[in-house]
């Protein structure tokens, strides 16, 4: 593994299977009437958010504190030159306060990266700009082995606001490393131009591919996007690209629905298509603490078992 | 009394090795075997003497951001990479849009010395692209401009540029536009191509810039006047370009160095030195505008030096400012990029750094050949060794240059303006 986790791009298949495996085993903790493991203790964790997102970042701080790590939550939100202290010197402090991980949300894309070049401790980009989010795409990778088994040659349809969309260029990265096949539907205005140049397919016509899907992950869309003309109105967004109960039943029968959160009920997916039992989008929060604790060991774990002596190394 | 100087040996544009004798500020002799009485002898042996270089597009920042740079130290800097003279961009604050500030920044330039200062003006008021400057009026003021632009803001209304064509034409001025249709490029951060879908920043298509070339020519042509384009980026705008001319329309360009050396790839690592207006393009467009500049279909290197300070520079890539300095490393560039390639020979660089861009700017005292009653401005250049950049040795108040670290080659040895040294052994004087 990098020291840094900023892109899913720097995981081998090697590491991604690892970090797969790893959260498979602490996942077991969840069950346990103590979900504490002493692994990180006296490590720091702190969480660097400028941006508002309350289930990332109790998603890390659950993590970091099963795992016995000490948690220091820093809100900054707005820009760094408009308002206030500059990423910079925010790094610089958190460097003098012997951060050992620090878990970034921004923004900007390229934040991370940024910030990995003025701290010691490891980075871990937990959503930049419309870059990317990997360990979305780590708990998304995860939710799937467990509803579907392997993931090479399963078939996997996202669907949405890709131009604009930090899961969906993750998901495509890492899903394409674990040997899965990646369709993107969308608009051609929410897809990027040089959208040829990544290792997926990619269509306009959505029924056309539910069908042949395993796994349909439907994206938010900002109903702000049609004042930019990306497309006319929500109403026809929502006929050609959501994902209602019509469509659903396009699915083949073992296949599942996933959202990253939040939803726009009635705009990318139907009230009855979130809350049906094809739906993991509760899953997926909940192995989202699983896949950042194994991250997190990952990182800072060292060499020593995740779970004590029972769990081989 | 002014010093006489004997340049021993220089090659002069490349050619063979000759003297060229400096007195009372011209070239009094070029020849062979030359010697004056009290004349300082250079030793020229393997330099390469090439007329003082001329910019186009130097943003020098005074008034208002003497924290980035100065006049003084934007023309130190100048002096260091072989310039004479250089055009002083608009976009100050005040912006110079006025007789007032032209002058202001054409004093200060003199009362520096180190190089000839020739101010920019806004096209329009306030470069807010509504109401055309008082052209004239800084035309006919001491600093006698000749060359206008909104630089940084593109002059988008069609009408407003129509105008402003037409209306320079009473003094032969000429219209220096950047290039950016404003609606294609908001929020853009940098080239739209694989490298900005990847990394997630929004992209800058070459449309935006290629579309407002092609109205340009067209209305130039129209209207009959001088259309200059700033900082060409794209294949597609040399196409736009290589055709404009072939109808016999008066069209110039000019090219950055950093567009001729650096491509889009950099911009991988979100460091915003490699953050710049227009963009770093694709490797394609950087090979279509060296081709460009060596058949001349681009007029002229022109540096957009574009001094920030630090802060400006050391944040997340959206806040940060967009430019590159490029005073001090622009003839490297060059030779990196056209000489070592075979592009362009040394008459070659002389002709795209001096003498074409003292043409589009109606400079009569630079620009001239190596030649007996020219001006003596003149450069002496090492083309032979190849050292790392170092922006800490800049004289440039600011570091944000985008070749620090890379080994480039040649050394400006000696700058002279009209006999004058302003860098002698390779040192500010």
């Amino acid at each position: 593994m990098k020291r840094h986790l900023i892109s899913a791009a720097d995981l081998s298949r090697d590491d991604a299977l690892l970090v797969l495996d790893t959260a498979e085993e602490l996942a077991q903790i969840a069950d346990r009437s103590i979900k504490k493991l002493p692994t990180l203790r006296g490590r720091t964790v702190v969480n660097l958010f400028y941006e508002d997102s309350t289930r990332t970042r109790i998603s890390f701080e659950a993590a970091a504190k099963r795992l016995s790590a000490d948690v220091i939550n820093f809100s900054a939100k707005g820009s760094s030159v408009s308002k206030g202290e500059s990423l910079k010197d925010t790094a610089l402090t958190l460097e003098a306060m012997g951060a050992d991980a620090v878990v970034i949300r921004h923004g900007a894309s390229g934040a991370p990266h940024r910030l990995a070049g003025w701290v010691r401790g490891s980075v871990i980009n937990a959503g930049d700009g419309t870059h990317e989010h990997p360990t979305q795409a780590l708990l998304d990778a995860f939710t799937m082995r467990r509803r579907l088994g392997d993931l090479e040659g399963r078939k996997v349809t996202i669907v949405g606001d890709v131009l604009h969309s930090r899961v969906a260029r993750s998901n495509v990265l890492l899903l394409n490393t674990l040997g899965a096949d990646v369709t993107l539907v969308a608009p051609p205005t929410l897809l990027p131009v040089a959208v040829d140049s990544w290792p997926c397919s990619v269509s306009y016509d959505l029924d056309a591919v539910l069908p042949k899907s395993d796994v349909v992950m439907m994206l938010r869309v900002q109903r702000e996007r049609m004042n930019a003309a990306y497309f006319p109105t929500v109403r026809e967004y929502s006929r050609r690209y959501g994902l209602d109960a019509e469509r659903l039943a396009k699915l083949p029968e073992h296949a599942i629905v996933m959202h990253p959160g939040p939803m726009n009920r009635g705009v990318e997916i139907a009230a009855e298509v979130a809350d049906s039992p094809r739906s993991t989008i509760t899953e997926q929060v909940a192995n989202g603490v699983s896949a950042r604790m194994a991250v997190l060991y990952l990182l800072l774990g060292g060499s020593e078992p995740a779970i004590g002596a029972e769990v081989p190394a | 009394m002014s010093r006489t100087f004997v340049i021993k040996g220089a090659r002069i544009l490349g050619a063979q090795p000759a003297d060229l004798l400096l007195r009372d500020g011209v070239i009094a002799e070029v020849g062979t075997g030359l010697d004056a009485a009290g004349a300082e002898v250079v030793d020229a042996d393997g330099l390469v003497a090439l007329p003082g270089l001329v910019d186009l597009h130097t943003h020098l920042r005074e008034p208002g951001r003497e924290d980035a740079e100065t006049v003084e130290t934007g023309t130190r800097a100048a002096a260091r990479g072989g310039y004479t003279a250089v055009h002083a961009m608009a976009n100050t604050h005040p912006v110079a849009d006025t007789a007032g500030v032209v002058e202001q920044v054409w004093r200060l330039g003199r009362e520096a010395g180190y190089c000839d200062v020739h101010p920019v003006g806004a096209v329009t008021q306030g470069i807010a692209g509504k109401q055309l400057a008082e052209l004239g009026a800084m035309a006919d003021s001491a600093a006698r401009v000749r060359v206008f632009s909104d630089d940084g803001h593109c002059v988008s209304d069609a009408m407003i540029m129509r105008r402003a064509l037409e209306y320079v034409k009473a003094f032969d001025g000429v219209i220096a536009q950047h290039a950016q249709e404003p609606r294609l490029t908001e929020g853009a951060q940098m080239n739209e191509g694989e490298v900005s879908a990847r990394l997630g920043l929004p992209g800058w298509p070459a449309v935006a810039e290629e579309a407002i070339i092609a109205r340009d020519c067209l209305l130039a042509a129209h209207v009959g006047s001088r259309l200059h384009v700033c900082h060409v980026s794209t294949a597609g705008s040399v196409e736009i370009l290589r055709w404009a001319k072939s109808k016999g329309w008066r069209v110039t360009a000019e090219v950055t160095p950093h567009h001729l050396l650096l491509d889009d790839a950099l911009v991988a690592g979100y460091d915003p030195v490699y953050k710049v207006n227009p963009p770093l393009r694709t490797a394609e467009d950087v090979a279509a505008l060296r081709e460009a500049l060596a058949d001349g279909t681009i007029d002229a290197v022109a540096t957009d030096h574009a001094p920030h300070p630090a802060e400006a520079k050391e944040t997340e890539w959206d806040c940060a400012a967009m430019g590159m300095i490029g005073l001090e490393t622009a003839l490297s560039v060059v030779q990196e990029a056209m000489v070592e390639t075979g592009l362009l020979d040394w008459a070659g660089v002389a002709d795209r750094m001096s003498f074409r861009p003292a043409r589009i700017g109606r400079l009569t005292g630079q620009g001239r050949p190596l030649e007996a009653g020219s001006p003596a401005n003149v450069v002496l250049y090492d083309p032979a060794p190849r050292t790392v950049v170092d922006p800490s040795q800049f004289a440039s108040k600011s570091r944000n240059c985008p070749f620090a670290g890379l080994e480039l080659p040649g050394r400006v040895v000696a700058t002279f303006l009209r006999g004058r040294p302003t860098v002698l052994e390779g040192k500010l004087q």
